[in-house]
């Protein structure tokens, strides 16, 4: 008896509406083990050559410049832009910062420069709570990317918001469907067996639902990334996430 | 009782179905189906893989998904009409539904090019589930 009230306690509250879950807990302990290990988790190979990325190219202006370290930045991402008048990303940033700074080509999204770059920044604001900022400039992005997340797409017909709003914690055959949280990105993922960014992330959603994905880097796709940065306010940053 | 009559494009031709109150009466086909072929396309991923989402307790296949009902007793709940335009358009009962539309290629979005115009199962596939599905009728 007393086992069947944890067990309907433990499910009370994981089935509560409003909690934030990481995908992390949809993953099994296996996992959840390579993530946890710094020497096991094979993200921390792209976190490591970006580090070394860095040193060499941002490092005079970051860590010994005025800008100072970028810890916690990432948490603040994606963010309006008043000289870029856009909505940036992480790798957005980089590449606006190439450009202006290092009078640099922009890195291809996906590129292993750029996988690199993005996951040793997002790696600074580790254990960092997403915290993004949804007014002013940034709010039409996030009507947009809202709208994005709950428009019905593909053969399928399906909208993300009825996978992982509505049916969360149920079984898709021997996966558990997880809320969808962006907090492992640039993360690595077992089906890729490579580290890649949300965006590539989006896509096989979008051609899960045989929907036509859109392009890394496109404007609904930052502007959903803000949607769900602001849907998963307050969860704590897993960059390098492992993810299945 | 609620009369609609639909109609389907499907590779630029015409085709009309009839919906009768919370059913569809009239086979896709009337090719001859096997109920052992509904089972594979009940199962097999590059067919309807319909057990990602639902179960069948009469079925030996690990992983047995529960977004959808179980529907291990679906002959006896619903009529081979009923279990036809569910799979058809379930959205027709139930618009909010999360199950897809299994032969509708229109009023969608953003499809994939190399989906465009073409309906997930074909009518045989889905006259074949009609039938399996029928069968499954195990008392709770």
């Amino acid at each position: 008896m007393r086992a069947a009230c944890i067990a309907f306690l433990l499910w009370a509250s994981l089935a509560s509406a409003d909690e934030v879950i990481s995908g992390y807990e949809f993953l099994t302990p296996e996992t959840q083990a390579l993530q946890d290990d710094d020497f096991a988790n094979p993200g921390m190979l792209w976190v490591e050559e970006g580090g070394s990325l860095f040193a060499q190219q941002c490092a005079d202006c970051h860590t010994q410049g005025s800008n100072g370290n970028l810890e916690g930045v990432a948490a603040r991402y994606p963010a309006f832009d008043q000289d870029a008048q856009t909505l940036l990303n992480i790798e957005g940033r980089i590449n606006r910062c190439r450009e202006i700074h290092l009078q640099a080509e922009p890195l291809a999204y996906e590129s292993k420069a750029l996988l690199a770059l993005s996951a040793y920044v997002a790696n600074l604001s580790k254990g960092h709570a997403i915290d993004v900022d949804i007014d002013g400039a940034a709010q039409r992005y996030f009507t947009e990317g809202r709208d994005y997340f709950f428009r019905r797409k593909g053969q399928f017909n399906l909208a993300c918001s009825q996978c992982h709003d509505d049916h969360w914690g149920r079984m898709l055959r021997g996966d558990r469907i997880s809320q969808g949280h962006p907090n492992a990105f640039p993360g690595y993922r077992l089906e890729w067996q490579a580290m890649g960014s949300l965006h590539r992330r989006f896509q096989d959603c979008d051609a899960g639902i045989r929907a036509q994905p859109l392009a890394l880097g496109s404007r609904r796709y930052r502007s959903l990334e803000l949607y769900l940065a602001w849907r998963a306010r307050g969860l704590i940053i897993e960059v390098p996430g492992v993810r299945r | 009782m609620r009369l609609l009559v639909a109609t389907l494009l499907i590779a630029g031709c015409a085709v009309e179905y009839l919906v009768v109150g919370d059913g569809m009466p009239a086979p896709l086909t009337k090719d001859a189906v096997l109920a052992e072929s509904g089972r594979d396309v009940f199962v097999d991923r590059e067919q309807g893989h319909c057990v990602l989402c639902h179960a069948l307790e009469n079925l030996d296949v690990p992983f047995q998904g529960n977004v959808g009902p179980d529907l291990s007793d679906v002959g006896l709940r619903l009529t081979p009409a009923q279990i036809r335009l569910r799979i058809v358009d379930a959205s027709v009962v139930n618009p909010r539904t999360v199950m897809p539309p299994y032969y509708r290629t229109t009023d969608l979005h953003q499809v994939a090019e190399s989906h465009v115009g073409e309906t997930v199962l074909s009518a045989r596939q889905i006259e074949a589930l009609v039938v399996f599905l029928s069968l499954q009728r195990k008392k709770a």
